[in-house]
């Protein structure tokens, strides 16, 4: 019994452990609620931490504005502590207990598949900042990160560009998951519909946290030694990011001769390499710190402000979270209300301004418009843009590449449509296969 | 009418003069050429390298460099182009073309000239070109090799020149081949041809098979026949190697391996402690390394090529002195409650690590790799990189060292000794806690080595632990749990096993094989590859 005892004893102290801020709940009416669902422990807190200061930073920066409807905002911070089903427990928790208007969070894919039914069932909103793999349109969930057609394909069409070295082989270079499996096979279709030959295209998965990149690298090598210029495009995820880049250094690949243009390395994940040997390898986002627009000093520096270091990035996902929070803030002003109903009626085809001097607009679909932008790795460890599209790019849903998503559309606002996958051709809602 | 046409005549003459102002000038470049580095985008730029470039005058080539470095600025306020280093906050500015001393600005004052790959690639071969005849080694041997890159007819004569001229070995293959190469492409004759394809596939390696496969497009079809023999030839050739390679890479993986196990040989197979925190003993070594580097960097910026040998006591120390602490603290109430220790041990791996990240943060720190440990050394068709080969031997040495300790110190002796017989060490003297706790302690610290080891290879994060505890459980329980020298093969093999079956399966499937493997010989060997014998193993 004691043995129980003791096992009990120490699962309820892991918890503990892994629960790191809990802010106190206290119900008061003259403030309106906002959940904040991202991992502060486990092996995303290193991405999804960051996130949460911001949530935070831009809380406050609203109530010095003199809040929203004449109330203050009370942020609720939760930790799903990197572990999926807990993430839909916690999103349980603010919405039906602490009665949150909104929730702010989720970064994986998994996370995000996690919390949808609860979502559903509660009727309430999720803000979901990070880029993803599309396919997916839920009435409860504004997608403010890119779509594919957002950041993968504007990034393959630089590199196909003159501009961008045209590029005739390709390496998809991924971690073994759902982002990187969709958007490998949205961009085969792609690179296949523009005449790239089966035989140039090379893909390959690897565990997460992979850290032994030696035959992989020389694998990468070997394919770039046929005689045609040869690109990476990386979807490797978090962690295994760091080794690769030191292997690739190592085995002296420079961005001349085989560029990787990466989906998932931004500044934060950057301020932990050691960049000198990396300048010139590619990213691809719809934000970069070094942009330089006034909208973006007075974000850089009231962060700065804010988390009191002077030295701490900014990157995409932070100005996801500020778009959509911002949306979020004027939908609620027009609504009058923070009623679900009532905002996500309001918030559809509301503009907000980005960083990088443009304008976001929220489609039908609950995607953003965005600009895209090509950054280089710099020795500082930031991004010079060299490309950008010269319009904002409407992000789509289901991805017009595959043959199976051909004709579908997504929107909540038709009173005839209203649905989330749309089949044109059959005139019907219809669910995904 | 006469008058008209000569009038035309002295006009048509002056535009001639005129344009042939700049062609005078030819031999040197000046501050205007260099400020129109800093206008338009990126084909102005281009346009203005090529300017650059034609002067021939070697001043040209700093300038290039730092612009290829990312280092040339436009001062904002009077547009003109400057080297700029970084000089605390704000930047100490250079005249580009007499290295004259400008004064500092702050980074506001300036506009850093963009570039990219596109012309990285034309400063590389410019350069090449420009340096060709420099008198340093080294820096003829990049040039070689940029003009080797481009092959461009164009630079055929110069090349020929250099070639004359040249005594060095290694330059001179590296210049026959570009040779070989613009041959390919010039229309020269068959013969001269089948020569030039004859000296790129005696090259046998990488760059000449890019070049051969390339040719196999473009050549005549009467060479055809001799391009595919020279590709296969080296194919053959690189089929061997690449044997080689994949054992280099494996026993690299070992070496890694061993490194982050042989810690926990010492306290799970020696001492029987199942530790959950042994991950986060390398992790703690890894920061350790990074608090070194930034204390150096802060009081002793000249030492920081050496930030890794001092950080390797640093770390042996710190971690053993925590593994000290925990057996002090926790694992000596929990001794014969294999269960407990278990959970407990896991509970202070979470504690550790977001311990770890509310002092440093949740995300990656920077650790610096010395000038030492980057790059790679080719043998033959074989590369290896110098921060692998360094990590093989630094394992090497920890396992030798560890030897030593068991088996010729009077510490190693108590160890085994209490190890094997705890009463009856006791009961011949020795302080059996104290030799617990040095036990666990060496075991720790060993672990803090390997987190010096990986910070060059892996994430120094609060999560790098975890990444290598399941693989270092599986080494030691593989490779016969209590005997360094099963951890050691058993290191080894894992690392080849798994090396060799990635080029075929791909990484996923191979690590699951290998998973399946061990599984199937656990099942038949439950003791691994080298079990204990004797009275000891019956508890």
């Amino acid at each position: 019994m004691t043995g129980v005892d003791r096992i009990a004893a120490g699962l309820v102290l892991g918890a503990i452990v892994s629960v790191g801020a809990l802010a106190p709940a206290v119900a008061a009416d003259d403030t309106i609620k906002v959940g904040v669902l991202h991992s502060l422990s486990g092996t995303m807190a290193i991405s999804e931490t960051t996130l949460k200061d911001t949530m935070l930073f831009l809380i406050d920066e609203q109530n010095k504005k003199g809040g929203l409807l004449g109330k203050k905002l009370e942020p609720v911070v939760v930790d799903p502590a990197s572990d999926w089903p807990t993430f839909a427990e916690k999103a349980r928790e603010l919405i039906s207990q602490d009665h949150v208007a909104a929730v702010f969070g989720c970064w994986t894919s998994s996370s995000r598949k996690s919390v949808l039914p609860v979502f559903k069932e509660l009727n309430s909103i999720l803000f979901y900042p990070v880029q993803y793999e599309g396919e997916e349109s839920e009435k409860n969930v504004i997608y403010t990160g890119a779509a594919p057609n957002q950041q993968a394909i504007p990034a393959v069409d630089y590199l196909m560009s003159e501009d961008g070295g045209s590029v005739k082989r390709w390496v998809l270079e991924a971690t073994d998951y759902v982002y990187p499996r969709t958007t490998n096979k949205i961009l085969e279709q792609y690179l296949l519909d523009h005449g790239v030959a089966k035989e140039d295209i090379r893909i390959n998965y690897t565990p997460f946290g992979f850290s032994d990149w030696q035959t992989e690298v020389a694998a990468i090598k070997e394919f770039g030694s046929a005689g045609k210029k040869t690109a990476v495009v990386s979807t490797i995820n978090g962690d295994a990011n760091v080794p690769f880049y030191k292997e690739l250094a190592n085995q002296g690949i420079k961005a001349e001769d085989i560029p990787v243009v990466a989906f998932s390395v931004g500044e934060e994940e950057l301020s932990g390499m050691d960049t000198t040997n990396l300048v010139g390898h590619l990213a691809a986002w719809n934000y970069f710190e070094s942009v330089d627009t006034p909208e973006n000093k007075a974000f850089i520096d009231g962060w700065h402000k804010f988390i009191g270091n002077d030295k701490r990035t900014t990157n995409d996902p932070m100005e996801a979270a500020y778009i959509g929070f911002n949306l979020w803030v004027k939908a609620v002003e027009k609504a009058g209300t923070t009623d679900t109903d009532a905002v996500l009626k309001a918030i559809v085809g509301l503009s907000v301004p980005n960083l990088t001097g443009g304008t976001a607009t929220l489609l039908p679909n609950h995607h953003l418009t965005k600009p895209v932008l090509i950054g280089e790795v710099q020795a500082d460890g930031q991004f010079d843009v060299v490309w950008q599209t010269k319009d904002v790019v409407p992000g789509d849903a289901w991805s017009d590449v595959l043959p199976e998503d051909k004709g579908i559309e997504a929107d909540w606002t038709d009173p005839i449509k209203g649905c989330g996958h749309y089949d044109t051709a059959k005139q019907a809602c219809t669910t995904a296969p | 009418m006469a008058t008209r046409l000569l009038r035309l005549i002295g006009v048509l003459l002056a535009c001639l003069v005129l344009a042939a102002t700049p062609a005078l000038a030819q031999s040197q470049a000046n501050a205007a050429m260099v400020d129109a580095l800093g206008q338009g985008g990126f084909p102005q730029r281009e346009a203005a390298i090529a300017t650059l470039v034609a002067t021939g005058d070697a001043r040209v080539v700093p300038i290039l460099q730092a612009l290829s470095d990312g280092n040339l600025y436009t001062r904002i306020s009077d547009g003109k182009v400057v080297i700029a280093a970084k000089a605390g906050s704000a930047f100490a500015l250079k005249g580009p073309l007499d290295g004259s001393e400008l004064g500092t600005a702050a980074a506001g004052d300036l506009d850093k000239i963009k570039i990219n790959n596109g012309l990285r690639g034309k400063i590389r071969t410019a350069i090449g070109q420009m340096t060709l005849l420099s008198t340093d080694r080294a820096t003829r041997l990049s040039a070689a090799q940029s003009i080797l890159k481009t092959a461009d007819p164009t630079t055929f004569e110069l090349l020929q020149t250099a070639l004359a001229a040249e005594t060095d070995p290694q330059i001179k293959s590296v210049m026959e081949l570009a040779e070989a190469v613009i041959v390919l492409k010039t229309d020269a004759t068959l013969e001269q041809k089948r020569a030039a394809i004859q000296t790129v596939a005696g090259h046998g390696d990488r760059d000449a098979l890019t070049v051969l496969t390339a040719a196999l497009t473009t050549v005549p079809d009467a060479l055809k026949p001799d391009v595919q023999a020279g590709i296969d030839a080296i194919n053959r050739q690189l089929q061997l190697w690449s044997v080689a390679q994949n054992l280099a890479y494996g026993v690299s993986l070992g070496s890694v391996l061993l490194l982050a196990a042989i810690g926990l040989a010492i306290t799970f197979g020696v001492m029987g402690v199942i530790n959950m925190a042994h991950g986060e003993m390398v992790m703690l070594g890894a920061y350790v390394t990074f608090v070194v580097q930034q204390l150096l960097q802060s009081y002793a910026p000249g030492a920081m090529e050496w930030s890794l040998v001092i950080a390797v006591p640093a770390a042996f120390l710190f971690t053993g002195l925590v593994g000290i602490a925990i057996e002090r603290g926790i694992i000596r109430w929990l001794y014969g409650r294999p269960l407990e220790t278990l959970l407990a041990t896991w509970g202070l791996s979470l504690i550790l690590q977001q311990a770890v990240r509310s002092i440093f943060g949740p995300t990656n720190r920077p650790v610096l790799i010395p000038q030492w440990m980057t790059g790679q050394v080719s043998l033959g068709g074989l590369d290896i990189t110098w921060n692998r080969l360094w990590i093989l031997v630094f394992a090497i040495l920890v396992f030798a060292a560890l030897q030593l300790v068991l088996n010729r110190t009077p510490l190693g002796l108590q160890m085994r000794a209490v190890t094997q017989n705890r009463r009856m060490a006791s009961a011949m003297g020795i302080r059996t806690p104290f030799v617990d706790a040095m036990t666990f302690g060496l075991g720790s610290g060993v672990a803090g080595l390997a987190g010096v080891a990986l910070t060059q290879i892996d994430n120094v994060s609060p999560n790098l632990g975890q990444g290598y505890i399941i693989d270092s459980f599986m080494v030691v329980v593989f490779g016969g749990v209590g005997n360094l020298w099963g951890t050691l093969i058993g290191a080894l093999s894992i690392g080849v096993a798994n090396k060799f079956m990635e080029p075929y399966f791909g990484a996923v499937l191979g690590k699951i094989i290998i998973l399946v493997l061990i599984i199937l010989f656990i099942q038949r060997r439950p003791r691994g590859l080298f079990a204990l014998k004797g009275r000891a193993v019956e508890p």
